[in-house]
């Protein structure tokens, strides 16, 4: 039997109480929105509109050049006011279509009429899955069409949806999964028919009771799935975390769950998949939470892609009177980007904005010492990795150490070692930079060498 | 008496034996060693610092007696180092041009401003990937030195938030070109002290809301130039080293002040313009009298 947990894992604070019983609301942009080309994984997109060309909600802006590679849409009425570079959640500049909004919301379609897709073929599917420009929500962006049509669809045997939500403060998916259980059911029911020997597995930690219920509601009397209520434990939400879970399975890092008989995709993907492939929706979209100590009326919000993140704050009340946020988040406090300003449009797998009114990171950089070798980052590690041994090869620069005796490829950089450090470390910083010092390696290496 | 004529007839014998068995051993597994890369080997300084691009002196000796190497590969010996490789190669050494690394941003922390507040490793690489803009020009010196940890000749630092080159210290490895994750350094003949000192791409109005120190692209660099040594490509002037002529016409005329010249370079091409202005004007004159 499979245990219900995963190797190592931290507790950090929770802060979901703020906003775990505020329903979700849309938010709507006041002006201009942004859409990036390229914010998921793969070869950007390829832009289909010109300057003053009129558009809909639902049209495509841009469509997705190669085979990796998804779609962009519009999630507004407008024109197209400039194609151009624009700062992004990540701080750099990058190619965007800046859209005018005439704030009628006109769209191309209704997509109020349900199909049965029982009488769809798996082509059918994935290229509504793809028309509908769904990336990965949970935060990767990873081309969802893509992910569906693994090499062996056989054996596939779980397709995990991932509502663990371990990230602090967020709670979106919690309120997603309490108001529309039914439609991720259907969701789930649309990619288990694209594979044939799989279970639908619907994973909720035990602190979101409420969604766990209605999640059962929704999938008893369905074939073939199930709701996991698993124990609260931070990286749980990670996909080797999850495999880990529910197959019992521990997979390298240069494999790819698919490779061993998993596909794990997100609350809202899931719920995007059903609302493309019954009713031909787009992903127009998605669900973010605005939350932190700074935030006035934190809550849960329907987020046009393209919204200013200051837009979205408006919407949450604002901040509190007299607060001075010190840390601004695209995400939460764990895995989140630290944002440099909020004059940045909303990406489709930004899961929420955290204002904090303290930053940890810079408390903990003037606490900062050596490595007391007490080894606490070690039971932590849901790689079962040696933090403490990775930071001392990287600080050596002994990056081969690293990557082969190490295998600090391995790092899912979730942060728990860093979290747990009682000498305030900047662990995760560290294998972030020698992961990707070995990748660019790696490139040269492949590309033919230097010299 | 008897035990001292057994023990050294014991002795002799076993060191015969010995003596035969080394020589046999040393003709049998000699290694060849070439002379030249010993010698090569002697003169190379022997700091190991791989800026050569080869593993430790030992590698780059080797590679220079098989000729995969130039002779004036060793950047830190420089010219006295290569002469004498020469020397053992049997070759002359080309007169290489001595060259400094130099840094293509000006932004201090007196005209350029801070976007973010980065706090973790500091190094600019890491300070790159963790994504936030740091510094509100995306082009500029992130100054978090980690040109400066790399040098392997302590000959470049930051100061006032952008890296300084002291020629003086440099010798031309390229390994802080390298390092640099925004590629703000580039190597240039050391005695060409014109050059632009920006690497922004931002067109004008974008450059000059986050630094004043910027090039703006106006061309006007360009226009001024008599040796078509100085072109604006992509918001962007660059010299020529090549032709450039050193005359400071473009340095004079910069709005922003971006292009750079030495105080002692500047008095000499201010010298040298006015003596020809005084010649114009005596030749003006004397053909007036005539």
């Amino acid at each position: 039997m499979v245990g219900n947990s995963f190797r190592g894992g931290v507790h950090p604070k929770e802060c979901k109480e703020r906003s775990r019983d505020v329903p979700l609301r849309s938010a709507d942009p006041k002006g201009d929105l942004v859409f990036l080309l390229g914010q998921h994984i793969g070869t950007p997109a390829r832009p289909v509109v010109k300057k003053n060309d009129p558009v809909l909600a639902g049209q495509i802006l841009a469509e997705a050049d190669g085979f990796v590679s998804a779609h962009v849409i519009c999630s507004c009425s407008g024109t197209v006011k400039a194609l151009e570079k624009r700062r992004t959640v990540s701080g750099r500049m990058m190619d965007c279509i800046v859209i005018q909004n005439d704030g009628e919301y006109r769209c191309t379609g209704n997509w109020d009429k349900r199909d049965e897709f029982t009488a769809l073929r798996t082509e059918e599917i994935l290229s509504r899955v793809k028309a509908a420009g769904i990336i990965g929500l949970g935060g990767a962006g990873f081309p969802t069409h893509v992910k569906l049509a693994p090499k062996n669809p056989q054996a596939i045997r779980y397709v995990i949806v991932n509502g663990t939500e371990c990230e602090p403060w967020l709670t979106c998916n919690d309120q997603l999964m309490r108001t529309n259980a039914a439609e991720i059911a259907d969701g789930l029911e649309v990619m288990l028919a694209l594979f044939p020997n799989a279970e639908g597995v619907v994973c909720i930690e035990d602190n979101k009771p409420e969604a766990a219920a209605a999640m059962q509601k929704a999938v008893s009397g369905r074939q073939k799935m199930r709701v996991q209520v698993l124990p609260t434990k931070y990286s749980q939400g990670g996909e080797h975390s999850l495999i880990r879970v529910i197959s019992g399975i521990d997979y390298p890092a240069d494999m790819l769950p698919a490779d061993v008989g998993c596909l794990v995709d997100n609350v809202g993907t899931v719920y995007a998949i059903g609302r493309a492939v019954l009713y031909g929706e787009p992903l127009l979209s998605h669900v973010m939470t605005v939350s932190g100590d700074a935030v006035s009326h934190p809550g849960n919000f329907w987020v046009r892609e393209g919204t200013g993140f200051r837009d979205l704050l408006e919407a949450a009340g604002g901040l509190k009177e007299g607060a001075e946020p010190k840390k601004i988040l695209a995400g939460g406090p764990m895995m989140g980007i630290a944002m440099g300003s909020l004059d940045v449009p909303v990406q489709r797998n930004n899961n929420g904005l955290t204002l904090l009114l303290t930053d940890d990171n810079e408390a903990a950089e003037k606490q900062a010492t050596a490595c007391l070798r007490c080894g606490r980052c070690l039971p932590t590690c849901p790689a079962g990795l040696l933090p403490q041994m990775m930071a001392a090869a990287y600080e050596a620069g002994d990056l081969d150490r690293f990557e082969k005796k190490l295998y600090g490829m391995e790092c899912v950089l979730c942060g728990s070692c860093t979290f747990i450090c009682p000498a305030k470390r900047p662990l995760t910083q560290m294998f972030r930079q020698a992961k990707a010092e070995i990748q660019t390696a790696r490139r040269i290496r492949a590309a033919g060498g230097e010299k | 008496m008897q035990g001292i004529i057994l023990t050294t007839l014991v002795i002799t014998v076993v060191g015969i034996i010995v003596g035969f068995g080394l020589v046999f051993t040393a003709k049998k597994f000699y290694v060849e060693v070439d002379e030249k890369e010993a010698a090569v080997r002697e003169v190379l300084p022997g700091n190991n610092c791989g800026a050569c691009g080869y593993a430790g002196c030992d590698a780059m000796a080797a590679a220079i007696s098989k000729g995969e190497a130039p002779v004036n590969g060793c950047p830190v010996g420089g010219s006295p180092v290569a002469e004498k490789v020469a020397e053992i190669m049997g070759v002359s050494a080309e007169a290489a041009e001595k060259k400094t690394a130099f840094v293509r941003c000006s932004g201090t922390c007196d005209v350029t401003a801070n976007q973010g507040n980065y706090v973790g490793i500091q190094d600019c690489r890491a300070a790159v990937l963790a994504g936030v803009s740091v510094t509100s020009c995306d082009y500029g010196c992130l100054g978090f030195g980690s040109c400066t940890k790399i040098c392997p000749a302590d000959a470049i630092h930051v100061i006032n938030g952008v890296a300084v080159v002291n020629p003086k210290k440099c010798v031309a490895c390229g390994l802080c070109v390298k390092a640099c994750p925004r590629g703000l350094i580039e190597l240039k003949p050391e005695k060409k002290q014109v050059a632009v000192r920006c690497s922004s791409h931002d067109k004008g109005p974008q450059v000059k809301a986050v630094c004043t120190a910027g090039c703006i692209g106006c061309g006007l660099c360009e226009k001024q130039c008599k040796f078509d040594s100085i072109h604006v490509e992509g918001n962007l002037a660059h010299v020529n080293y090549e032709t450039c002529a050193q005359c400071g016409a473009c340095v004079s005329k910069c709005p922003v002040k971006v292009i750079t010249m030495s105080d002692r370079m500047k008095a000499a091409a201010a010298k040298k313009a006015e003596a020809e202005k005084a010649a114009a004007e005596k030749a003006a004159a004397e053909a007036g009298e005539n």
